[in-house]
């Protein structure tokens, strides 16, 4: 698939920031306001998913590959995982356990009891593992588009 | 009239039978047979997570072990496209 028009050109490049940041906040305030990781993720994937038509597969498979993409989605699922099994390491020492909230919990950087609410240190492990589960949802859909996009194109253009 | 036919007009009975009873006796909306595990966590989620939305309490912390399992699946699916759509070089 090769690039658009420059209008399309343009105009993506214009929507893209915006639409980059809304993604990156509905993940960070995952645990504020509606939304979360995989919502947000799926925000910022269809961001890059934009570029990827506007720009044409060639153009984007130049910029990054997919090996860097799933190297990206297998730190997310690492993260995802470690923050669960370093539950089993502190407090109660239970999987999936909340291990900075609650009244053993290390309260390093976020609130440890349920003090102001609606800030963004609040809630323990939820953030990260926002993080965590966004990182691997905009690498794994990301990779997905790519991927398809690329296969359609034909072995001359690519030379 | 062939098999066929009948086959597919007593299927399109029972089906539409069993549609119009449960549609009869549907729940009324609202009220839950079974609501002390939603009365706990919608009274204790800003108290024990200390999180503004319930819903990612329930996803990330009570419900830590499925999420795990919907990560698995997005994580297979994305490896599974990766190698069927893959290039194979001469």
């Amino acid at each position: 698939m090769s690039g658009m028009s420059r209008i399309v050109k343009t105009m993506s490049n214009i929507i893209f920031p915006f639409v980059m940041i809304f993604g990156l906040y509905v993940i960070a305030h995952g645990h504020l306001t509606p939304g979360g990781g995989f919502q947000g993720g799926a925000v910022v994937a269809s961001a890059c998913a934009m570029i990827l038509v506007a720009y044409g597969s060639v153009w984007t498979m130049k910029k990054i590959k997919e090996k860097q993409l799933s190297i990206l989605e297998s730190l997310g699922a690492i993260g995802f995982i470690g923050l669960a099994f370093l539950g089993l390491v502190f407090a109660d020492k239970i999987f999936f356990d909340n291990f900075i909230m609650g009244p053993n919990g290390i309260g390093i950087i976020f609130n440890k009891s349920a003090e102001g609410l609606s800030n963004i240190n609040t809630a323990g492990v939820l953030p990260l593992m926002n993080f965590a589960v966004g990182l691997k949802v905009i690498a794994g859909l990301f990779a997905i588009v790519l991927v398809m996009a690329y296969a359609t194109v034909k072995v001359k253009e690519v030379e | 009239m062939n098999k066929r036919d009948v086959l597919a007009i007593i299927f399109l009975t029972v089906v539409a039978v069993f549609l119009i009873y449960s549609a009869i006796m549907m729940h009324p909306f609202g009220v839950p047979d079974n609501s002390e595990m939603d009365d706990h966590i919608i009274d204790n989620t800003q108290t024990e997570v200390g999180a503004d939305n319930g819903v990612t309490s329930v996803v990330f912390d009570y419900r830590g072990f499925d999420t795990l399992g919907e990560a698995t699946v997005l994580f297979t699916a994305v490896a599974g496209v990766i190698m069927v759509f893959r290039r194979l070089k001469k």
